[in-house]
């Protein structure tokens, strides 16, 4: 068997090895914001070993193309990475799982036509049982990846409207293509011809994008973390069809963390994973509800008196959500914190696990603004707090502040871990309106509480005139 | 390496990731799918294997080609935008 994958020097799999662990040493740092730095540079030298050894073990006659084809893809990944805006992460992280599953596709389709060049191949130039079951693997999962990532960054990026599209027969159409894509693994098995691989890599482009256009905007931090995670098992793939630990190791820590993250971000919002992936939330729920409910006495205030009420604190927590990120109001917001510091207050940012499109994507915005993040806290580190706080300023966030989750028991949101603002002696909820009620579509107990005070305004605008009357 | 050998690095792997990722802060969530992106596009060395042009060639080496670019866009903009966002990650000035 002429496999030459499998007959690399010692040193070269020792190489994989070590740059499978320096990845791993580059997740491990950031662990804290302190060694994360340092982890990502361990992950920049993992690659670069990784590269250099595969460079140096295969016999290259292509180099300048090779070269080339880095050097185009080098420029664009920089200049985007430099240019893209922090309150644009999502679509941006949505858009490399998409390249990173197409970039699997290619590799399989590679293997699949030169299988020689991978090692894989019998003596008769036939390809080896196992990596066939290896590589149409690597292919479906990397096709489910780009076009699932497509769909979610059309949706994130605004240019699909993030409402879910409910086919009436999707799950029973879903279940089909994806016992079409197993059975064509399986007759992969026996049949190599073309067409099975090709036809099981397209019904796989099929269902990536069959299974994400049901999914609504709110529940896209499920889908981006569990499209990461896809984007990992489609490099573990094919890391057995070569047998190169690096790929292996990744594939699986990648794997791993997407899976993590698609829990805590489904357990943050109460809801099964199952259910947010069979899609559907936001789209009719509760919307009766908030319509009836409308017409109950509120109080409004304006900018001067929440400036006027804050700067009287002992301690000001603030709540960030999308609507905080959708204006652009991270910059103001900051400065109000430096403001209510001067004046003796107390500022501290509570941030909820799935505020935003993404994991950590507040943390993020208000690390970009320069908040520091000892100031920063999570659900269960401050949530016993408000009771001692006087005031809690609500900003583009709704659901992770509705009682209703505790108390409630009809409620879509019922159960999901929220803040208990109702606590603060005295609540702000900038809100660009009354109507139109977060995304889940339900409606807020805490706009009609005593305590309430709304301030009714584009959230930049209302923090930058808070900030002038201070 | 037999398909055993590589299962059992696959397996514990996942392990490894799993502790590895659940002790990472919330606060770097964004950072930590930033990376993976990065890191998952070790996919790079099936692609130049693919694209170095020995053997059959022809349409493998397109492929190859291909997937070169799209895993180094991810590879230099996912570690570039993961150094651009976690410089911005500073404790109070005291």
């Amino acid at each position: 068997m002429p496999n030459e994958a499998h007959l690399l020097p010692a040193w070269a799999l020792l190489a994989y090895l070590a740059a499978g662990v320096l990845f791993i040493l580059a997740l491990r740092g950031l662990s804290s914001p302190a060694t994360a730095r340092a982890g990502n540079r361990y992950g920049i030298l993992g690659m670069a070993i990784a590269v250099a050894t595969t460079l140096i073990t295969h016999e290259v006659a292509s180099l300048v193309e090779i070269a080339v084809a880095v050097v185009i893809g080098a420029v664009i990944g920089l200049v985007i990475a430099r240019r893209i805006a922090m309150t644009a992460m999502p679509q941006l992280v949505a858009a490399f799982h998409s390249l990173v599953g197409l970039a699997a596709v290619c590799v399989a389709a590679a293997a699949y036509v030169n299988p020689v060049a991978f090692g894989i191949a019998a003596a008769d130039g036939s390809i080896l049982g196992v990596s066939r079951v290896e590589m149409s693997l690597g292919s479906a999962i990397g096709a489910i990846t780009f076009s699932g990532s497509v769909i979610a960054f059309l949706k994130l990026n605004g240019n699909m409207s993030g409402s879910p599209i409910l086919l009436p027969t999707r799950h029973v159409l879903n279940g089909l293509i994806l016992l079409g894509i197993l059975g064509l693994i399986g007759y992969f098995l026996r049949d190599q011809s073309p067409w099975v691989f090709w036809t099981l890599t397209g019904l796989a482009f099929a269902i990536g994008f069959l299974l994400i256009i049901p999914i609504g905007g709110a529940d896209m931090p499920v889908v981006v973390s569990m499209l990461n995670s896809y984007s990992g098992w489609a490099a573990a793939a094919m890391g057995f069809t070569l047998h190169n630990t690096a790929m292996i190791i990744t594939g699986a820590l990648v794997g791993s963390s997407g899976a993590i993250l698609s829990y805590i971000m489904c357990r943050a919002m109460n809801r099964s994973f199952i259910g947010v992936i069979s899609g559907g939330f936001g789209a009719a729920d509760g919307a009766g509800a908030a319509a009836a409910k409308t017409d109950r006495p509120w109080k409004r205030g304006s900018a001067e008196d929440a400036a006027f009420l804050m700067k009287e604190a002992n301690q000001v927590i603030v709540i960030p959500g999308y609507g905080m990120a959708v204006a652009q109001a991270q910059h103001a917001l900051r400065e109000m914190g430096d403001k209510l510091k001067e004046h003796g207050v107390k500022v501290k940012y509570a941030i909820h696990p799935v505020a935003g499109r993404m994991p950590g994507h507040m943390n993020v915005l208000l690390a970009e603004a320069s908040v520091p993040y000892d100031e920063v806290f999570e659900l269960d580190d401050i949530n016993s707090e408000f009771a001692q706080t006087d005031v809690a300023f609500v900003i583009g966030a709704n659901d992770v502040v509705n009682p209703a989750a505790k108390t409630d028991k009809s409620s879509p949101i019922y159960g999901m871990p929220v803040f208990d603002v109702q606590k603060a002696k005295t609540v702000f909820f900038v809100k660009r309106s009354m109507g139109g009620v977060g995304y889940s579509g339900i409606d807020n107990e805490l706009f009609y509480m005593d305590q309430t005070i709304m301030l009714l305004a584009d959230a930049k605008k209302m923090v930058e005139d808070i900030v002038k009357a201070l | 390496m037999d398909f055993i050998s590589i299962l059992s690095i696959f397996v514990l792997a996942c392990f490894v990731g799993y502790y590895v990722v659940w002790s990472v802060t919330p606060a770097l969530h964004t950072p930590l799918m930033a990376v993976t992106n990065a890191i998952s596009s070790v996919i790079i060395v099936g692609a130049l294997i693919a694209a170095q042009g020995s053997g059959a060639g022809g349409p493998a080496k397109w492929f190859g080609l291909a997937a070169v670019v799209m895993a180094s866009i991810n590879i230099f903009g996912g570690f570039a935008v993961t150094g651009r966002m976690l410089a911005m990650y500073r404790k109070k000035a005291r």
